[in-house]
């Protein structure tokens, strides 16, 4: 018998890989699918939930993540595409104008 | 042992391996493209997650949008960009190092705090029943249209900012360039 | 008509401001002749206040108006309040009318005088605002609003001593080393905020014994509660007069006067002759009810008197410095003035500041205007000779020359006298004997001041060019030789006026013997002396004895300068440690200099380098630094790689989730 717990371990494993993704990738493209993992990890927990408490909202909360989730990415990728226009270059570990 | 029950955790179990294998799949592809690739599995893989949580039409969604908007959106950049093999790891040693030493962690600390917890009795009124004997596609567009409003309302508007800043952001620079005034031509 | 006694310092202010704000914008002519018109202006009124003051019965004779309440603290009994109030009564107006009408002399001569200064819109703002100030402190009824004008009078003599504040020596033709026009303002403010620390402390005493400050309270209630010789009065009366030594240069705090010739020379005759040193004597006087009460105080006034007057006189006889000589001569008549302050003659004192007002400044107009034919030279070992070529100088100062010396029938011979009368009858015989000795030096030095400037053979050439120490100090003169010349109208005639004042000013005050003294008559309602009633035998005796002692003097001075030129040479070889007494003027400038000064500096030094600079400042540094370093400790924490922040949230999230689960 499955128990929400099976979701969620699942999507906290999902989770973790998501952010050692962003974390140790330096190609800010995957570093957007590792953004997209963790959501979609947060996606599963929401629609587990969701099912095993008989609760509606959190499958509509995870209609509005999924539009959140296409407008970063589409801001995102712009970004990308900006930056390589500038900087003929797009790894995350040379840009560090925001150094202080 | 339950047969439904049975085919309902091998479902499970194999999805859910397949999600992982993919989601290190992200991680650990030189390629972007295979990345990207490896992505598209997990999506597909949580599609499956959100039938055996009978939310089928999450599961479309899922599909529609994310295998379908997202992934196509970053091959066509990855394709516009055609980078180089990217190095796995961080600028410095330590740094990778510690980045997956705190996720694993990150990782340890969240089954643990999952896997104690007990979920309530349910209360909702949304059972399965309830559910399949309206339809899931207009339950959840009424409550779309009813209850959340406003949310949505404000999600749409998110969008329509995030496709102005994305080509604005992505637009060329105006300068009279030859080569613009070539693409112009 | 409404009493108008605001008018009085308000029309001086008032010139100073138009010359402050428009000045520059100004022609020369009309600014100068501005400050004039206000001073003469001022003049004007305070004849018509004095008429009006005059009008009334003797007893009378006090005149009063309240502009507004300046401070004002509580209500009822325990209320204290502090009026822009003015007071006049026949003291204050002799003063008015010394300084509007000798000041507007001054100012008229400072036209012709200051005609080549480029910043002559900054000198007469100054003169005028000096004038309000003086006008201020004398017309006052309460000693806080007097506070304001003797702290206005230091603050104006600053600015007027320091008026050349861009050149080095003034001395030209010599190689006498003076102090620059800089350390003078600088010297004359410091010492007089030393006096002025006394003077406020002294007020500070008054409101605390008595509880108010204007004039109408403290007297009475003066009289009232306390007996002859209270300790609080002697020590009030004491603190007041140590600001008194400071504003009138009187022992230990005289020094600052000479070095104040530093300032154009119708600065040094403001200062002298009608504001600023007047001041002391005048609060002096005008405290009289307090100082009554405390013969402590009166004796020390006296002994101080006699004592400035006797050292100033002696370091009169060696100067060089035309001016300098004037200078010490007004120290020396200066404690003339305490000294008969002191032995309760105050009318005596009043009547000698005024005679002295008259022929102090026509000295240093006539001082002046050697100056200004000369090329700035007033050195009198270079000069000799001028009396043929500036006849209206020349006569105007023989006449303020033996008003000084007091020589009979001049004005200075009146006050002199009245003064030394009132010493001898007062008792003091070993300060009356050192005054009628000081009355023999002054005589000696002002003739032989006359004699080295004008008389004898012209010790300069026609054409010659004399040398200034300092290359911007022969202003508006550049290198043209000497071309001595009279001084213009504008010039000669506030000489000739104040001339006749040197002349006759002293006939309002005769000695009992030759008539009525109406001056004393005039203050009798203010002092309320009883009047000493001697023989005319001992009268015509001591008028005698300070006649021969002026005349002694006056032939002793023509006998060394105009006949046998050897013996001031000779006596110079003779008594070397003399001389040199008396031209290094006792050596209080170094003994101040060595036992307040250098310590002072030290200490200032000490503060600033070691407490300042090093703990304070360090503390404040070291702060900045501990920050800086901190900071630049962090910096490499933001190393601008986005990654690295990601991590650092995801470090700060595993460690809250921790602390979450771990406890209980």
């Amino acid at each position: 018998m499955l128990t929400v717990n099976h979701f969620t371990i699942l999507s906290a494993v999902l989770f973790s890989i998501g952010a050692l993704t962003v974390l140790i990738r330096r190609n800010p493209l995957i570093i957007f699918m590792g953004i997209e993992l963790m959501l979609n990890a947060v996606n599963l927990a929401f629609v587990a939930f969701s099912h095993f408490l008989d609760d509606m909202s959190g499958q509509v909360f995870v209609f509005i993540v999924l539009t959140v989730a296409a407008a970063e990415v589409a801001v995102g990728l712009a970004l990308v595409v900006a930056i390589f226009r500038a900087r003929e270059n797009v790894d995350v570990d040379e840009i560090d104008m925001l150094k202080g | 042992m339950d047969y439904g029950a049975f085919v309902e955790g091998l479902v499970f179990y194999l999805f859910a391996a397949l999600a992982v294998l993919a989601a290190l799949g992200v991680v650990i592809a030189r390629s972007p493209v295979r990345s990207a690739l490896a992505l598209a599995l997990v999506f597909l893989a949580l599609a499956a997650m959100y039938i055996l949580l009978n939310a089928p039409f999450l599961a479309v969604a899922q599909i529609m949008i994310y295998a379908g908007a997202v992934l196509i959106l970053f091959l066509f950049v990855i394709m516009v960009l055609n980078p180089r093999l990217d190095i796995i790891g961080a600028r410095g040693r330590g740094q990778t190092f510690v980045a997956i030493v705190f996720t694993i962690a990150l990782g340890v600390l969240l089954i643990a705090t999952l896997a104690s917890g007990q979920i309530a009795p349910t209360t909702g009124k949304f059972t399965p029943e309830f559910v399949a004997s309206i339809g899931h596609v207009q339950v959840i567009g009424t409550l779309l249209f009813s209850e959340f409003l406003l949310p949505f309302e404000i999600a749409s508007v998110l969008l329509l900012i995030a496709i102005v800043g994305a080509m604005t952001l992505a637009r060329r620079e105006r300068v009279p360039h030859a080569e613009s005034k070539r693409d112009l031509r | 008509m409404p009493l108008m006694l605001w008018l009085i310092p308000a029309l001086p202010l008032l010139g100073a401001i138009i010359n402050l704000l428009v000045g520059r914008r100004l022609p020369r002519a009309l600014s100068s002749w501005l400050a004039v018109a206000f001073m003469a202006a001022a003049f004007g009124v305070a004849v018509s206040a004095v008429a009006n003051l005059v009008a009334l019965p003797p007893e009378e004779r006090v005149l009063r108006e309240t502009l507004y309440e300046w401070i004002g603290v509580g209500v009822g009994a325990n209320s204290f309040s502090v009026n822009v109030a003015f007071w006049l009564d026949p003291l204050s107006a002799v003063m008015i009318l010394v300084v509007t009408g000798v000041g507007t002399l001054i100012h008229m001569y400072a036209v012709g005088y200051m005609e080549h200064e480029k910043d002559y819109a900054r000198f007469f703002f100054a003169m005028n605002l000096f004038a309000f100030a003086m006008l201020m402190l004398v017309l006052a009824d309460n000693y806080l609003l007097m506070f304001l004008g003797w702290e206005g009078v230091g603050v104006c003599s600053y600015l007027l001593i320091g008026f050349w504040y861009d050149r080095d020596n003034l001395a030209v033709g010599t190689d006498e080393k003076f102090l620059s026009p800089r350390s003078s303002a600088t010297k004359a403010f410091v010492v007089n905020r030393i006096g002025d620390f006394g003077f406020t402390l002294g007020i500070i005493l008054m409101f605390w014994t008595f509880g108010s400050l204007s004039f109408a309270e403290v007297f009475p209630k003066a009289e009232e509660m306390f007996q002859i010789g209270a300790p609080v009065i002697t020590v009030m009366t004491l603190l007041l007069f140590l600001g008194a030594t400071g504003k009138s240069a009187q022992i230990p705090l005289f020094i600052w006067l000479p070095d104040a010739m530093a300032g154009p020379t119708p600065v040094s005759a403001l200062i002298h002759a009608a504001t600023m040193v007047t001041a002391g004597v005048y609060m002096v006087a005008r405290s009289h009810v307090l100082y009554s009460l405390a013969p402590t105080t009166l004796t020390v006034v006296a002994i101080i008197g006699v004592l400035t007057a006797f050292i100033a006189a002696t370091i009169a006889l060696v100067q060089n410095d035309l001016k300098r000589v004037l200078a010490y001569s007004t120290v020396s008549q200066l404690g003339y003035m305490f000294f008969a302050l002191g032995v309760g003659a105050f009318g005596a004192g009043i009547f000698h500041l005024m005679t002295h007002a008259f022929f102090k400044a026509l000295l240093f107009l006539g001082a002046g205007a050697v100056m200004h034919a000369m090329n700035d030279m007033i050195d009198m070992r270079r000069l000799g000779g001028l009396r043929k070529v500036m006849p209206i100088t020349f006569w105007t100062f023989l006449i303020g020359a033996f008003a000084l010396s007091g020589f009979p029938l001049f004005s200075g011979f009146f006050s002199k006298d009245e003064i030394l009368t009132a010493g001898f009858t007062s008792g003091n015989i070993v300060l009356w004997v050192v005054g009628v000795l000081t009355a023999l030096l002054t005589a000696f030095y002002t003739v032989r001041a006359v004699i080295l400037t004008f008389g004898g053979k012209p010790r300069w050439k026609e054409g010659e060019v004399v040398h200034a120490q300092d290359e911007h100090a022969a202003h508006g003169h550049g290198e043209r030789g000497l071309h001595p010349h009279e001084a213009s109208p504008v010039m000669t005639i506030p000489l000739m006026v104040l001339a006749l004042g040197a002349l006759f000013a002293g006939y309002v005050g005769l000695p009992s013997v030759l008539g009525a003294n109406l001056f004393g008559q005039f203050l009798e309602p203010v002092f309320r002396e009883p009047a000493v009633e001697i023989s005319p035998t001992l009268e015509w005796t001591l008028i005698g004895i300070s006649t021969a002692a002026a005349l002694i003097g006056i032939f002793i001075a023509l006998r060394f300068y105009l006949g046998d030129r050897e013996t001031p040479q000779r006596l110079t070889r003779y008594y070397p440690w003399l001389y040199r007494l008396w031209s290094n003027k006792y050596w209080v400038d170094q003994i101040y200099d060595y036992v307040i000064a250098r310590p002072g500096r030290w200490l200032a030094n000490a503060f600033w380098t070691d407490v300042d600079g090093k703990i304070i400042n360090g503390a404040a540094d070291g702060l900045g630094r501990a920050f800086r370093n901190v900071g630049q400790a962090l910096r490499s924490l933001q190393d601008g790689y986005a990654r690295g922040y990601a991590l650092a949230m995801l470090i700060g999230i595993v460690v809250v989730i921790a602390i979450v689960i771990m406890r209980p």
